[in-house]
């Protein structure tokens, strides 16, 4: 196979791995537009639910249907407390303050599932067909090309849902001015739990996904940081541009793993932050803001 | 000493700022007033640097310092205090102040950590500075080593004008001074500017949205309204000025108005 | 009015009065006399202890006072003790030399990561150091011909005028010296005009224009010394366990450095102090725990210490930053007032 043909097929790999990121990246995009706060843990948001389906799933055999319902109750149930008792309280505060409890949250819970699932890796069961998926000549392994579809009818959906739905415009209109949005009777407090909500079943799903194709560890959740930090640098404002960014990311660790070695798919995204930091100190596509002193 | 030369400032299509002069001559307290929206505090982060304006020039001593970033600024001499009061929480009133002589100061982090000569020296002139020249005209003695978040309103703008005189500025830019005081908080604050610029020959300039007190204390006076000079002169040619009459009735500023008339 | 950390700062007890100077020198005192009295594995534990308070200085400078969160500290830790090591395999030079050179070292490593994000506010940063983190971490690894990879490199023990520093007692008073020189060094830098402008660029960074603080250049400062004390604690934790691998400077411990600097209490040099004390007692307190109630009922606890470590870490960063953003600086503040009622108001 020539060279130019290997990197059409690792960059088709790579895009649809992209895609479980962006599902990830609608998952903090959303508590930012809802909150102005980043989640640090959403990773571990992400990486629990795996474990929640695995639990469901495995060692209470309810079968994969009802692992999924299971997972996504217990996401929810877990991202709203969160919201609730480590959140809500630090309204107002300043945002790094804000940064170090969602980092601390992450670390309570990857500390928690080592604890009660330990460190090893866990095989969970497949719900994704092995069998590859051929574009053309492209080859693209099965699970990854399953759960990219998953993955972007899903953000599709949400989208969508976001776009259309009352509790969605409700979002959006907090998202552009809290206080405006208050006094035309939207509960932003709701709103903001809403947004939870929103990214328990985003990072619940790509969980499960994340698991399937790779395996279930307390460390699934690091990528989550990767589209974090790629994230931010694409700036958090549209949602479109997070997508794209997710897929970029994607397709970048797929390429650099291919050209440099796999080892090296696991900082692509930082240094790519870096270099973007270096160029265009203001993100991609963020403005300079005029402030009031 | 202070020269503002027909600056022009527009934020997108919208005019903020267009042909506005002041001269705040050495030694005086000049005043530039004007209704809500009169582009007052844009005129003032201009002189303080924030604002890049579209044309004219700002010149101090004769130096034009249109381009200087705001602590270059404060390097030559510049120093302002600000409407809404900017404080350092979690300091105590004394440090406060002592950050005001940031320009006058010069050491650095290894001279500090190993408290050098240096080091010792500057910072015990500046205490003795500090407890000789603004403690006492200002006030503070009894308040010095309080968290300064536990102080009055009152309190807290007069430690903010503390800061901007410990590095004896040549321009001092006082940015709505009595803002949200009551009445004697007033008085003791056009005391306290008056006293200043006495004692220590400062040049003053100041915006204001209180009559009384601008008329009070001012030996000059730049009217402006939606970003355009309308009138200047002293307090009282400025009270008889029928332009400046005209723009406070038509901003329906009744109250400010009446002070203004009845100052 | 958001300040950027809700803290205290200036009057720590080691300046305010004679009496708290009198104390640090008895502690100091005490300390010093330790190896005497105590078992080695105390001093062991001391050693450790006195790294990461001098860590901990270094990063509360730059979280605390400053305002700037830096999510890789460990990485410039580490950049510290591979220095060290390299430095005395390849250049045989002596320690004297080489724990300043790791603290260099790791101030330009730190400020190569940081500088790009120095000029704007916001997360930059925060992502530029967890960039520093990641890709520390794998230069650490995967730079074989330098590093030897995961099996890491051994030190030889520092020497003192032909005296060897190859046990905990003898390393220990390295060690006490630095974290004595750091402390004092840092209350000196806060007390100055210095550190007036580090809490004034933290608290509000245009009134600190105004005022003629550059902004960029004392963060770069605040930047370089908490880099340059981590970078130095590096290098004498390469001395201390004679021996460097990647594995030690992963990103559990920058949680853990953070939440010693959050535990104290953000922008106070003593909170620092405590906070590091505190949280190296509290796993060694929790492991012994664990360790007899895991013996008691036969089940094994030892396969847990890591993920437990990382929850209780994350448990007292989140309740202190929720309860008490002042941390034990705040609460050793109000024991004292409440117990010697004579100076309650200075």
């Amino acid at each position: 196979m020539n060279s130019v043909a290997l990197f059409l097929e690792y960059s088709a790999v790579g895009i649809a791995s992209g895609g479980i990121y962006a599902l990830i990246a609608l998952g903090i995009v959303v508590i930012f537009k809802s909150s102005r706060t980043f989640n640090f843990a959403m990773g571990e948001m992400m990486m629990l639910s795996a474990y929640f389906f695995y639990t469901a799933a495995v060692t209470f055999s309810m079968g994969i249907f009802f692992g999924v319902v299971a997972a996504l109750i217990g996401s929810v149930a877990v991202s709203l407390l969160i919201e609730r008792f480590a959140l809500r309280p630090m309204m107002g505060r300043p945002f790094i303050a804000i940064v170090m409890v969602t980092f601390g949250i992450g670390s309570i819970i990857r500390g928690v599932v080592g604890m009660i699932w330990g460190p090893n890796d866990l095989q969970i069961p497949a719900i994704l067909s092995r069998s590859p998926v051929l574009l053309g000549s492209i080859f693209i392994p099965g699970k990854t090309a399953r759960a990219f579809a998953i993955a972007v009818v899903i953000v599709i959906s949400l989208i969508a849902f976001l776009r259309y739905s009352r509790a969605g415009i409700a979002l959006r209109a907090a998202a552009a001015d809290q206080i405006t949005a208050y006094s035309m009777g939207i509960d932003v407090r709701r709103v903001i739990a809403f947004s939870w909500v929103i990214a328990a079943v985003t990072g619940c799903i790509s969980g499960i996904l994340m698991a399937n194709v790779n395996t279930l560890t307390p460390h699934l959740g690091l990528v989550a940081l990767n589209v974090l930090s790629v994230v931010i640098l694409g700036g958090m404002n549209s949602i479109g541009g997070v997508l794209v960014a997710g897929f970029i990311i994607g397709w970048l660790e797929s390429v650099t793993g291919w050209i440099l070695g796999t080892e090296f798919r696991e900082i692509t995204p930082y240094i790519l932050a870096l270099l973007v930091l270096l160029v265009r100190p203001t993100g991609l596509f963020g403005t300079k803001e005029i402030e009031r002193i | 000493m202070l020269l503002v030369d027909d600056i022009q400032l527009a934020f997108g299509g919208l005019k903020a700022l267009s042909g506005v002069s002041v001269h705040a001559q050495a030694g005086k307290i000049t005043s530039v007033i004007g209704p809500n929206g009169a582009g007052k505090t844009s005129l003032f982060n201009v002189i303080s640097g924030f604002y890049k304006p579209q044309h004219g020039r700002v010149t101090l001593d004769g130096r034009d310092i249109s381009g200087l970033k705001p602590s270059q600024r404060a390097y030559c001499g510049m120093s302002r205090t600000f409407q809404n009061i900017a404080l350092f929480h979690g300091m105590s009133v004394l440090d406060n102040i002592k950050l005001g002589a940031h320009t006058k100061l010069k050491s650095g982090v290894l001279s500090a950590g190993f408290r050098l000569l240096q080091t010792r020296k500057e910072e015990a002139e500046l205490s003795h500075e500090i407890q000789r020249d603004i403690i006492g005209l200002l006030e503070l003695d009894r308040v010095q080593h309080h968290p300064v978040e536990d102080l009055a309103y009152g309190l807290q703008k007069r430690v903010e004008l503390a800061r901007a005189l410990v590095m004896k500025p040549k321009i001092l830019l006082l940015d709505e001074p009595v803002a949200g005081m009551n009445r004697e908080e007033k008085q003791e604050m056009s005391r306290f500017v008056v006293d200043v610029r006495n004692n220590w020959n400062t040049t003053v300039l100041l915006i204001e949205h209180d009559m009384s007190m601008v008329m009070g204390i001012s030996d000059h006076i730049v009217v402006l309204s939606f970003g355009k000079p309308i009138a200047s002169g002293t307090p009282n040619e400025v009270r008889a000025n029928p332009a400046v009459i005209a723009a406070y009735l038509g901003a329906g500023d009744d109250v400010a108005m009446a002070e203004a008339t009845a100052a | 009015m958001l300040s950027q950390v809700e803290t205290t700062t200036i009057p720590t007890p080691l300046r305010t009065n004679n009496r708290d100077w009198l104390w640090a020198v008895l502690l100091i005192a005490v300390l010093a006399a330790l190896p005497l009295v105590a078992p080695r594995y105390w001093i062991y534990f001391a050693g450790l202890l006195g790294i990461n308070i001098i860590v901990t200085h270094g990063l509360n400078i730059m979280t605390g006072y400053t305002g700037l969160l830096s999510l890789g500290h460990a990485a410039f830790v580490g950049v510290g003790a591979y220095t060290v090591a390299l430095a005395q395999i390849h250049l045989g030079l002596p320690f004297y030399v080489t724990i300043p050179l790791a603290g260099v070292v790791a101030a330009v490593i730190g400020i190569a990561f940081g500088l790009p994000s120095l000029r704007i506010r916001g997360l930059y940063l925060v992502i530029a150091t967890l960039a520093a983190q990641f890709i520390l971490n794998f230069v650490f690894v995967h730079w074989q011909s330098v590093t030897n990879g995961d099996a890491g490199l051994t030190v030889q023990p520092a020497t003192v005028f032909g005296y060897a520093l190859n046990n905990e007692t003898r390393t220990y008073y390295l060690i006490l010296a630095c974290v004595v020189f750091f402390t004092i060094f840092t209350l000196n830098v806060i007390r100055s005009r210095v550190g007036r402008a580090f809490i004034a660029v933290r608290e509000r960074d245009l009134t600190a224009e105004v005022l003629g603080v550059q902004i960029v250049w004392y963060k770069l400062v605040a930047f370089a010394l908490g880099s340059f004390y981590a970078g130095v604690a590096g290098g004498l934790m390469a001395y201390f366990n004679q021996f460097v691998n990647p594995e030690q400077f992963g990103l559990l411990l920058s949680v853990f450095f953070l939440s010693a600097v959050i535990v104290g209490g953000m922008g106070s040099t003593l909170g620092a102090i405590l906070g590091a004390v505190f949280m190296t007692l509290l796993p060694e307190v929790l492991r012994e725990g664990a360790l007899t109630i895991g013996g008691t009922f036969g089940f094994d606890i030892a396969s847990i210490l890591v993920p437990l470590r990382e929850t209780i870490f994350g448990l007292l960063m989140v309740a202190f930053l929720i309860l008490e953003p002042r941390g034990l600086a705040q609460l050793w503040k109000r024991a004292r007032q409440k117990f010697s009622p004579v100076r309650g108001s200075e």
